[in-house]
This record gives C-alpha cells, structure tokens and sequence, in this order.
C-alpha cells in the first residue's frame, strides 16, 4: 500500500480509513464477515433499525437498471434491543467504528432508540430520515426542514455523547435546506445521498418489477447525483460528510471527497463484489499517493469549480 | 475465509435453444466446501456468477453436478438464457473465465434413498444432484413444457430406478403437470416407502405438489426462486414468508425450505 495516512476524522469520531459500508447493504456484518477482516474497514453502518421489528414489504424487492438497481426492502430488521443484544456484541469484536442506522414513525421513537444504542456503546448513530420505501415516518420527515429539525433535536438530546449524523434524502428539491436545518437543529455530521426513488415496468406483463411499484435507485447510475448534491452541501453547513451514492472504485470516492465529503461510503457495489470496499481503499490510497498528497483527508473539498 | 473465484469454462454444450451446460474449473471451491461446512456441495446449493460489465448483480444459478479431486474441482451448471444477464452468460464459450461466488445457500438434506425427485423446466438440473447422493434409489419425475424443451433425460435415467416425464403439451409422456404423477406414485407408496419428496420449479408447481406430498404424509422440500441481491444474506432482498410469519431470505436460508414451513397463500 501507498505511504498515505489514511486515516479521517468523521465528527470527532477517527476511522482507520474513509472507507464505510452503506446501512441495508451489509446487514450487521456477519456474511461479509466470512470473506475479509471487518477491522479493514473505516466503519460499519448497520442495517437500519426500528423500535419494534419489521418485516419489511412483500418481494419482489429488487430490480435491476441501467448501471442500478432499485430496492424495495422496507426496513425488515429485528428491532433495536434484538439488536444490541444479538448483533452489536458481534460487530464489537472488530477493530472499526460501528455506526448505527435508525428509523422511526415518531420523533419519541427516534430519542427512545437514541438513549437504548448509546447505553449499549456505538460510536455514532446515523439518523434515517430519507427511507423512501416505508409509508409513515422515513421520507416524510427528510423532505420538510422542521420535521427534519424536529427529529434531530429529540435524537441529540437522547444520544449522550455520541455524535449524531443524519442521512438526507435525495429526494428534495434543494438538499441544502433540509441540511441547514438540521445542522441548525444541532447534528454532528450528515450523510448523503439515501436512493432516488424510481421505478421499473415489465412491458410484456405491463407490471412494475417492484411488488411496492416503486423503489430507491442506487449504484453508479446516481453517482453524479451524489457528487453533486455533497457539493452544494458542502458549501451549505460547515458540518463533516459521509458521503454515498454509486461508489464502486476509488476515482468514485476520490470525487465524493473532492466535492466535500470526509469519508465516503460503499453499498451497492457489494452485491457484485463483496471486497469492494477494500478495492476502493486502496484505490484511493493510490490516487493520493500519485497526487503526492501524505494524508487522504486532503482531497476533502479540494475540488476546483470553474 | 470465503473468496471470489475466476472460474475458466472447460465445457459448454446446447442442451436446447434456450439451455446451456457449463462445467467450470472451480479450484478449491469443493474442497473448500468441505473444509468451511464439513461436508461437500449440498445438491440444491448455487452459484452466484457475475455476468458482465453493465450488469451490477451477479445471477444466481443452481449446481447441477461437482466432482472433487486434489488437483482442483468442477461444478456443471444448467440454465436457461431467459434475460439480459443469463443471455450474456450462454454467449461465453469454453475457455472464457467467469467471476463465481459460491457454493451459497442451505441445499436439500438427503439420506441415502429413497426419494421422489420432482423437477419442472429448469428446476430439473439440480435434482440429478440429489438423484447421484440418495444412491441411484431414487424415482425422478421430471415435468417440460414439451418434448423439444426436455433436458438431462438420460443423466436421470442412469442415477434413478424410475424416470416419469410429463409435458404440458402431451408431446412426450403423460400429458399434463407433474402432480398428477406424484400422486400416483405416492399411492404405491406401500412398494417404495419414499423418505421424502425433494422438489424444483416454478412456485406454482412448487405447491401443488407440497400439497399433494401432505396428502400421503411424505415430508417435502422445495428449493425455492426469489430476485436476488448479495446472494449471503446481507441486503435481504430475496424475503420469502413463512407460514409462522417469519420472514425468510432464499439466498441465506435457502433456496431449500421445507415445504411445511412455507406459506404457500402468500
């Protein structure tokens, strides 16, 4: 590996690396587990979680599209005590940061999940407020500034010290907005871009692929999206970013960065590769080393506009 | 730890218009196998093959045959070129090399024989797995759409005591689907005391028959289809429910269910 510090700060929380996996991309590690150290990752976002379980919605779940794919999951997960109780002493034993997701119907049920992950111990707690593939809550609360204010506020006074990082919807018309608000509101970082929502119909049964008819695109058809959207944000707030949307090399997460995100994070790339998230490291640790940088922090918002 | 392999094609042949066999040299993805779970390939157990560049999720394809040996192993898969990425798949010819995850998925648990071997379309090749591990005891009953569209017939019939064919059209043997058959066979159960039914096809055969092998008592497993993601059990895509409400994933904690378990009213 290149000679690069690759070392980043995320909110005051320091990962080896700027290397995430996207929460409902890696469930909560154990598979992934089985084909590389988790410890080579900068951190882990789980499985988004909800008060009580969910099942999520009927299948078909997933769709492929032009360089994408559209889901439809709908949150399915255990519930946040089966949680802490079943999966975060396993995620424990690895040398990452472990970064909780959670979605709730009420702004209570987001401050009651608060107060449960920060008893147990994560690092940080990504706030999801951008779901587009449940009814209540989830985007709801993404697309309107106070509502996303609201649940940032209750979320931080719940979190005792753990910073808290909220995940914006795409979905808007000006992302900028919600993130003022939210940084108004007192959150520690943001992450970006949830999916686009989209949909995909079979012409021969003239049936959407999806059973829900519409679902959340990701993968690199939304990587300029992404990109474009850190960018405006980064400008917006002065608050770090986990940047998402499309990563699946390292050139991807180098742009991410440049447009202002501290870290980035890699989802739908799994499914093709599950070491892709290594790949992208590496990939970035070259693109530093060939730029002469000492430490991959230096591309954060080192893009020049024209 | 698990791997990704980059499988060279040793031999492909036309089983059909629309069916290929591949055999891929697989490495040490047996033997492995063996050594990660304690025991070899289970029939029912897939691959996940990525199947070109445009394409962002591999195609998940059951294992119709593997063979082990120091020098590295083989895995056949059979399956039909039905969309974008399997089209892409049946193009590549001996020699090209195919990135393969695998073995994935929980396959059908089997005993030396007897058992009724259920197949429909291109649910029949990983059944001549099972036929090969319940020691050449077994019946198979195999259902096409016609005469044309029938794979793998002599492969059963030199692993099975009894081969039954159905086709939708009548064009070769019995002239409809494959249930009626396995309640005629079912009913001579007193002559083959069958341990189980184990069945592979679209859902709605997948049913009748789970329905049919509850009518005699026979304890049934069907390995079952779902759109796929990750293929380990990550994203949760592939939900399939259960008759208890829970909610299962094909991929991690099947394809192979027991019949009982699933709901079949979903």
């Amino acid at each position: 590996m290149p000679d690069v510090n690759m070392q980043v700060e995320l909110a005051g929380v320091t990962l080896k690396n700027p290397v995430v996996v996207a929460s409902g991309t890696f469930g909560f590690g154990r598979e992934y587990s089985q084909f590389y150290d988790l410890g080579e990752l900068g951190g882990i976002c789980a499985k988004g979680l909800t008060l009580h379980p969910r099942k999520g919605n009927p299948a078909p779940r997933i769709a492929e599209t032009p360089m994408g794919i559209l889901n439809s999951v709908g949150l399915e997960n255990p519930g946040v005590d089966a949680f802490i109780k079943e999966e975060l002493p396993f995620l424990r034993t690895f040398d990452t940061k472990m970064i909780a997701n959670i979605s709730g119907n009420t702004p209570e049920e987001y401050g009651v999940m608060c107060e449960k992950l920060s008893a147990a111990g994560v690092d940080m707690i990504e706030v999801n407020i951008s779901c587009p593939n449940v009814k209540a809550g989830g985007l709801a609360y993404g697309t309107r500034p106070e509502l996303a204010a609201e649940v940032t506020e209750t979320a931080k006074n719940h979190a005792g010290g753990v910073p808290v990082m909220v995940k914006l919807s795409p979905n808007v018309t000006d992302i900028t907005e919600i993130a003022k608000a939210v940084e108004g509101a007192g959150a520690d970082a943001l992450s970006l871009i949830n999916t686009i929502r989209g949909m995909r119909i079979d012409v021969n049964t003239r049936r959407p692929v999806l059973k829900m008819n519409t679902g959340g695109l990701s993968g690199p058809a939304v990587l300029p999206v992404a990109v474009r959207m850190v960018w405006e944000v980064a400008q917006a707030v002065k608050l770090p970013i986990l940047g998402m949307g499309g990563v699946s090399k390292g050139e991807d997460a180098a742009q991410l960065m440049l447009a202002g995100a501290s870290a980035v994070a890699v989802g739908t790339a799994l499914f093709a590769d599950p070491f892709a998230p290594l790949a992208v490291r590496d990939g970035l640790a070259d693109i530093a080393a060939r730029q002469g940088l000492p430490a991959v922090s230096e591309l954060t918002g080192g893009v020049m506009p024209w | 730890m698990k791997v990704e392999h980059a499988c060279s094609i040793i031999a492909r042949e036309q089983l059909t218009p629309d069916t290929v066999s591949m055999t891929l040299a697989v490495g040490d993805m047996v033997s492995s196998a063996i050594t990660n779970t304690g025991r070899p390939i289970h029939p029912g157990q897939f691959i996940h093959i990525k199947c070109g560049e445009g394409l962002l999720l591999r195609r998940p394809i059951s294992i119709q045959s593997w063979l082990g040996t120091r020098m590295g192993g083989t895995i056949t898969v059979v399956f039909e070129a039905k969309g974008e990425g399997t089209r892409w798949l049946a193009q590549r010819q001996a020699g090209d090399t195919l990135d393969v995850l695998g073995p994935l998925g929980n396959g059908f648990r089997t005993t030396p024989g007897p058992y009724l071997l259920v197949g429909g379309g291109i649910g029949v090749p990983p059944l001549y797995a099972c036929a090969c591990y319940t020691g050449c005891s077994s019946t198979a009953i195999l259902g096409f759409r016609s005469k044309d569209r029938a794979i793998l017939l002599d492969e059963f019939d030199s692993e099975c005591i009894d081969v039954q064919i159905a086709t939708d059209d009548g064009s070769l043997g019995y002239h409809g689907f494959v249930d009626a058959l396995v309640r005629q066979e079912l009913a001579k159960e007193q002559a083959r005391p069958y341990l189980g039914v184990l069945a592979c096809g679209p859902k709605p055969m997948l049913r009748s028959v789970a329905k049919a092998a509850a009518e005699f008592g026979v304890p049934c497993q069907v390995s079952m289809e779902e759109r796929m993601g990750c293929g380990v059990g990550a994203c949760l895509v592939c939900a399939t429910p259960m008759r208890d409400g829970a909610v299962k994933h094909v991929c991690k904690d099947g394809p192979v269910f027991d019949a009982e378990e699933v709901d079949w009213d979903a």
